[in-house]
């Protein structure tokens, strides 16, 4: 057996009346157990698609066209509507951005985990609640019997997603993908759900998704990180290399415009333009508009990902001895500031 | 107003109206029907009034492709002789005038305490607020049923049907208008944090001028979506107090009074006196909500919901 | 939940209030209570005398007072046509209306929820389109010409169910009921479903719309990345929630069916509340037709009462602000 997932050229369409419109193009990483992964991109980019994807979970009339999404040696994008929902929530958890919508407001705490793990295990109602109840105080949640009679509004956004991350361990899945998971919540408790959350993946030996646009989180929590970009991976690596000696300009706009990246006083830096829609991407790099350094061959040929430098670090540029240059040049300042 | 009616072709009203068979077709439907009827007088072959036209021998004759019609009544008679297709071409005009009617007149109610609630808030706007509440707890049916009953014997029978036309529109008219206040309320209370609605009383405009010139104009696309639907409603309620015998009499029949009328020979086969008046309802009364339908889609204003 | 119902109790007797204030004005303007006790034979001396002794030459505050008392004492006038308490005549009727209004809303809901839910579920299928588009011609049926087409065709051309009345009743307890006999449900059958074809296409149409605005949330998505069944997801978790919206409708709508039964009872000249009360028009029997006002006008208060409380049940939200 190979890897825990392994993701194949996944391409995702979406069909609609004027024609398909392509949201994820090629798309290829692979996740060991404890290993974590940080899907990095604006919103638009198509990472949450690619989360859904995995789990074969894509809003109508989107659908996977090509590629493969290996997972345990079960090929998830062909099996059926009964064996897929036989992995969702149970083998593969999802963690949704914001706990206020994605818990169901009509139904009490307990039913919402009792349901889950009965809809997976051939448990009696009462040892479901006992599985419930373990896994409440594995997210330290206190007096969690009092919790199961609850409804989520009596609940804080902090509490709730607890028990979002409760839920999701309860049928002791390998892989969680977790789409923004702090994002929604207060800045101070951020902190500390994301903590909670890789505690979980290396005690319960887990594979970890982490969906975020936001790359000060990920760089600190993951060991590898894909940057996306127009639905396509565009730079991906272990997250130091990635960090530190970023090769494709957007990944080093992304970095640049990190707060923290400049001098106190300074304005932050920001990639110029926008992420262009999916209905109009342009020919070429699709990032060559925004791009500084582009050059005529940016506007017609779309780069393919390929080795940059070191081993595993994997960038789309026509202009990557372009890029080594200039990151050996600003390399510097990020060191000094650690 | 070659200058509105060029700006209203570039609007995307008529933009989208130009897209929309169902829209086209419904509009030019409902044109057809309403030029129709006000042009009964000249478009239908008799006069259903004229009682000297009416030949009682003519009664209960089928439509002119039956075997027993008579090609000069194509649509065939009711039981007192008369012309069927005029009778239902006057009896449209009658209830278009109702319909029409008691629409301006609950509109012009409901605005004016809308305006009035929202503008001034407080202890007024609880006041007509609580009204509506208790009105919009009995079903408007009810109201206008038992408002016409009670008319009905206040004036007893005979005024009540001279006065019928009037007495309908009241009636109709007071069932509906809390629709509109609550609507023009929820407008104005948006329209009044607005910064020009300040500007407006910093300069010293008067309270009457700044609800009427000013925050008025902004209510109109709610009104105007709501309208339409309520000149259904106000049709279909007078077809139904018509049918009830508290409407418009059998001698200026409405479409309502005319199913009434049809429907006590329904028995004896003579379903057509029935059938062509409720289809012209059924149509108008479609042809006009589908109209509202597509109106509220295009301007998509906030409504009161309820 | 107290104070929520203190409140609104406190608002049902305010509507009652009203609805009495207007019922004892149409009968100080129109009625004539000495008719309706003597008939029109009398002298005007012995009528000014009871005139006198009923209290009819007090002031309306008087009289109106003594008119909400009576009233809560059950004693809502006397009938001129019935020659019998207004309230007896109508107690007696409402069973009638009662079970013709409980089978329609019956027929309402059976219906309209598999088919929205399916509509909503399906958008696309054949059935759902077609279902759409005769709930949209539906809307602007009127519900005497539905009621006329169908007694045309199932009574008048077909001979398969009887056209008018309620056909053999069996008397429990005073009550005169339909439900125990064949013939009184083959008579209930056309007036039920022509009074449910005015708020089927209303009701389909609501649900549908509210049922596809739950799929489309994220908690729906998240039951879906649970692995759960197809019937959990739908039944249990869109359904919980598409109801809340449609349990207030569903009030108001009933209150909206007693309105309705008056057009439909006149035309199956079913012995109802409705249809007593057209004859009480034609015939001018004040008495009966105030009564009828205060009576429906209890039974509004009555649903309106019952779906907020019923609302609370549902909603965990309600329920835990007001415990609070």
């Amino acid at each position: 057996m190979g890897h825990l997932l392994e993701v194949k050229d996944l391409k995702v369409t979406f069909a609609l009346r004027f024609g398909d419109l392509t949201a994820i193009d090629g798309v290829s990483f692979t996740l060991d157990r404890k290993e974590k992964l940080g899907l990095v991109g604006e919103s638009g980019a198509g990472k949450s698609v690619t989360g859904f994807s995995i789990i074969n979970l894509i809003s109508k009339p989107g659908f996977i066209s090509e590629g493969k999404v290996i997972f345990e040696g079960l090929e998830l994008q062909s099996l059926s509507d009964k064996d897929i929902r036989s992995i969702r929530g149970n083998r593969i958890s999802m963690i949704f951005q914001d706990p206020m919508m994605t818990l169901n407001p009509v139904l009490t705490i307990g039913t919402q985990m009792i349901e889950t793990v009965m809809a997976h295990k051939k448990v009696s109602k009462k040892e479901a609640a006992e599985i419930a109840l373990e896994k409440l105080n594995k997210v330290y949640i206190p007096s969690p019997e009092k919790r199961l009679q609850q409804y989520p509004h009596e609940c804080s956004g902090g509490m709730r997603q607890r028990i979002v991350i409760a839920i999701a361990l309860l049928t002791d899945p390998s892989l969680i993908i977790a789409d923004e998971p702090t994002t929604a919540l207060d800045v101070t408790i951020q902190a500390g759900i994301m903590d909670l959350l890789i505690e979980l993946c290396n005690t319960e030996n887990m594979g970890l998704i982490l969906i975020t646009h936001d790359l000060a989180v990920v760089s600190q929590v993951t060991e590898k990180i894909a940057v996306m970009y127009a639905g396509k991976i565009i730079e991906t690596g272990p997250t130091d290399l990635i960090v530190k000696k970023p090769r494709h300009p957007y990944t080093k706009g992304l970095i640049k415009s990190l707060p923290g990246a400049q001098q106190p006083g300074e304005t932050l830096n920001q990639i110029p333009g926008m992420m262009p829609t999916l209905t109009d991407i342009p020919k070429g790099c699709a990032f060559h508009p925004r791009c500084e350094i582009h050059e005529s061959v940016c506007t017609t040929k779309i780069p393919i990902l390929q080795e940059a430098g070191q081993k595993d670090h994997l960038a789309a540029c026509h202009l990557l001895h372009k890029t080594l240059e200039e990151t050996n040049g600003a390399q510097s300042t990020p060191e000094q500031d650690n | 107003m070659s200058d509105r009616w060029s700006r209203f072709r570039k609007s995307y009203l008529f933009y989208s109206f130009k897209r929309d068979p169902i829209a086209i077709a419904c509009f030019s439907i409902f044109i057809f029907l309403v030029v129709i009827s006000f042009a009964a007088p000249i478009v239908a072959p008799y006069n259903p009034y004229d009682t000297t036209t009416i030949d009682i021998m003519d009664s209960e004759l089928p439509p002119a492709w039956m075997e027993e019609g008579n090609e000069n009544f194509w649509l065939g008679t009711d039981i007192q002789g008369r012309d069927l297709y005029s009778t239902m071409l006057y009896g449209l005009r009658t209830s278009v005038i109702i319909g029409i009617f008691a629409v301006i007149f609950q509109a012009f109610v409901g605005i004016v305490v809308g305006l009035i609630s929202g503008y001034f808030g407080g202890r007024i706007d609880a006041f007509l607020m609580r009204i509506t509440d208790i009105q919009f707890s009995i079903p408007y049916l009810i109201v206008a049923i038992i408002a016409s009953a009670v008319f009905k014997i206040a004036f007893g029978a005979n005024r009540f049907e001279e006065l019928a036309i009037p007495l309908l529109v009241i009636i109709i008219g007071m069932s509906e208008w809390p629709k509109y206040a609550r609507t023009v309320r929820a407008s104005v209370l948006g329209e009044k944090s607005k910064e020009y609605v300040e500007a407006a009383r910093v300069i010293g405009l008067n309270n009457r001028l700044i609800m009427f010139r000013h925050i008025l104009p902004n209510t109109l696309t709610p009104v105007l979506v709501i309208s339409t639907i309520q000149v259904a409603q106000a049709v279909m309620s007078e077809a139904a107090l018509s049918f009830l015998g508290l409407g418009m009499p059998v001698t200026k029949p409405s479409l309502g009074s005319l199913i009434n009328l049809g429907f006590e020979y329904v028995f004896s086969g003579s379903w057509w006196i029935t059938l062509f008046p409720g289809l012209l309802l059924v149509t108008f009364v479609l042809v006009i909500l589908l109209l509202g339908d597509w109106l509220r889609d295009v301007l998509n204003p906030k409504l009161y919901k309820g | 939940m107290f104070a929520f119902t203190i409140r609104r109790i406190i608002q049902a007797i305010l509507v009652m209030l009203v609805i009495s204030f207007i019922g004892f004005a149409v009968q100080y303007s129109i009625g004539d209570p000495v008719r309706d006790m003597v008939g029109i034979r009398v002298s005007a001396a012995e009528r000014e005398a009871l005139r006198e002794k009923l209290g009819l030459n007090d002031s309306f505050w008087i009289q109106y007072s003594r008119f909400v008392r009576n009233a809560t004492r059950g004693d809502l006038g006397t009938s001129y046509f019935y020659s019998k308490p207004a309230l007896q005549v109508i107690l007696q009727k409402a069973p009638a209306t009662l079970e013709l209004v409980f089978v329609t809303a019956m027929i309402i809901v059976l219906v309209s929820l598999p088919v929205g839910i399916y509509t909503a579920i399906n958008p696309k299928k054949l059935f759902s389109k077609i279902t759409m588009g005769i709930s949209t011609v539906g809307v602007s049926f009127p519900v005497f010409l539905t009621a006329i087409g169908l007694i045309y065709l199932f009574a008048v051309e077909l001979h398969w169910l009887p056209s008018y009345g309620r056909g053999a009743t069996v008397n429990i307890g005073g009550w005169e009921t339909g439900f125990l006999t064949k013939d009184g449900l083959l008579h209930l059958i056309l007036p039920s479903i022509a009074l449910s074809s005015i708020m089927l296409p209303l009701f389909i149409r609501l649900i549908r719309a509210e049922m596809m605005e739950v799929l489309e949330t994220e908690y729906i998505k998240y039951a879906w990345a649970k692995g759960l069944s197809r019937r959990r997801v739908w039944l249990l978790h869109a359904f919980k929630n598409t109801l809340l919206p449609v349990v207030t409708v569903f009030g108001v709508e009933i209150g909206i069916l007693f309105a309705f039964t008056i057009l439909t009872e006149t035309v199956f000249q079913w012995q109802g509340m409705g249809f007593m009360f057209y004859e009480a028009v034609e015939r001018s029997d004040t008495a009966l037709l105030v009564a009828y006002l205060v009576v429906i006008g209890v039974i509004f208060v009555l649903i309106n009462t019952l779906v907020d409380i019923l609302y609370g049940l549902i909603n965990p939200m309600v329920r835990i602000a007001g415990t609070k």
